[in-house]
């Protein structure tokens, strides 16, 4: 038992480590702001996510899972919320994402 | 108005007793005192209502959790596919889209989720349209064909 449960968390610690990695990557290979806020979504949800996750599986008692399980709630608030303040920051202040070709540039321009 | 205050009562009572592990009655009567102080100034600032409390969305909002987990996960796989395969594959979008959810709740909880699933992030919210921008076209066309507008609009009632 205490093997499965060792092993499932140390699995869970390694995908967490691979996704917010990915979003590393990410945050500095995409174009532009709003794209690679996108790859930050990644690390703030699942990656995150998964590695609190793990830890769930090696919490020695009820209150530390409690606990974690409260992070994880606080992460998945505040990340969707902060990222909506940037995006909107951005755009209050004129930063245009960059679109791809064909793109719906004179819909925006009407939007503001 | 009591159901929230009781709500709320239920909720700090949970999160003290989650955070501080103590169970001497000293403790737990500070813990209560600490409470009902809340209790009061909340009381006083007014905000104790449907919005701060809202009761009515627990009936259903388990089985949208499990759907949004779902969706999350669904979304994390293809950004870290794109993520890997290059700026080459990506069509960022930018659109405006209709909502159907009456209540402000219902709005945030819409935008929240949106922003929620990596790939998408809701910019803006005007009445009743949302500006969202998305990593890949094929996103805005699945929040078009409203799937997640529908589970949503279903939470409300």
């Amino acid at each position: 038992m205490d093997v499965i449960l060792n092993f499932t968390g140390a699995l869970c610690l390694f995908i967490g480590c691979f996704l917010c990695i990915s979003g590393g990557v990410g945050l500095l290979r995409f174009p532009d702001f709003y794209t690679r806020m996108h790859a930050v979504g990644v690390t703030d949800t699942l990656g995150a996510g998964m590695i609190l996750i793990g830890l769930m599986f090696y919490s020695p008692d009820f209150l530390i899972f409690a606990k974690l399980v409260m992070i994880l709630l606080l992460t998945l608030l505040v990340g969707p919320t902060t990222s909506h303040v940037l995006a909107k920051a951005a755009m209050r202040n004129g930063l245009m994402p960059a679109l791809e070709k064909g793109d719906n540039s004179k819909e925006i321009n009407s939007s503001n | 108005m009591k159901r929230h205050t009781i709500s709320l009562f239920l909720t700090l009572a949970a999160f003290w007793l989650l955070n501080s592990g103590h169970n001497t009655v000293l403790m737990l009567a500070l813990g209560f005192a600490a409470i009902m102080l809340v209790l009061v100034i909340v009381h006083k600032m007014d905000v104790v209502d449907h919005e701060s409390q809202p009761i009515y969305l627990t009936r259903n909002i388990f089985g949208y959790y499990l759907w949004l987990i779902k969706a999350i996960i669904e979304a994390n796989i293809t950004v870290v596919k794109h993520v890997w395969l290059g700026n080459k594959s990506i069509s960022p979008t930018l659109k405006r889209i209709k909502i159907s959810q009456k209540t402000d709740v219902g709005k945030v909880v819409y935008a929240n989720s949106i922003t929620l699933t990596p790939g998408t992030v809701a910019i803006d919210l005007i009445d009743d349209e949302v500006l969202v921008h998305a990593l890949l076209r094929k996103d805005i066309e699945s929040l078009i064909a409203g799937e997640m507008d529908r589970r949503v609009t279903l939470l409300e009632r």
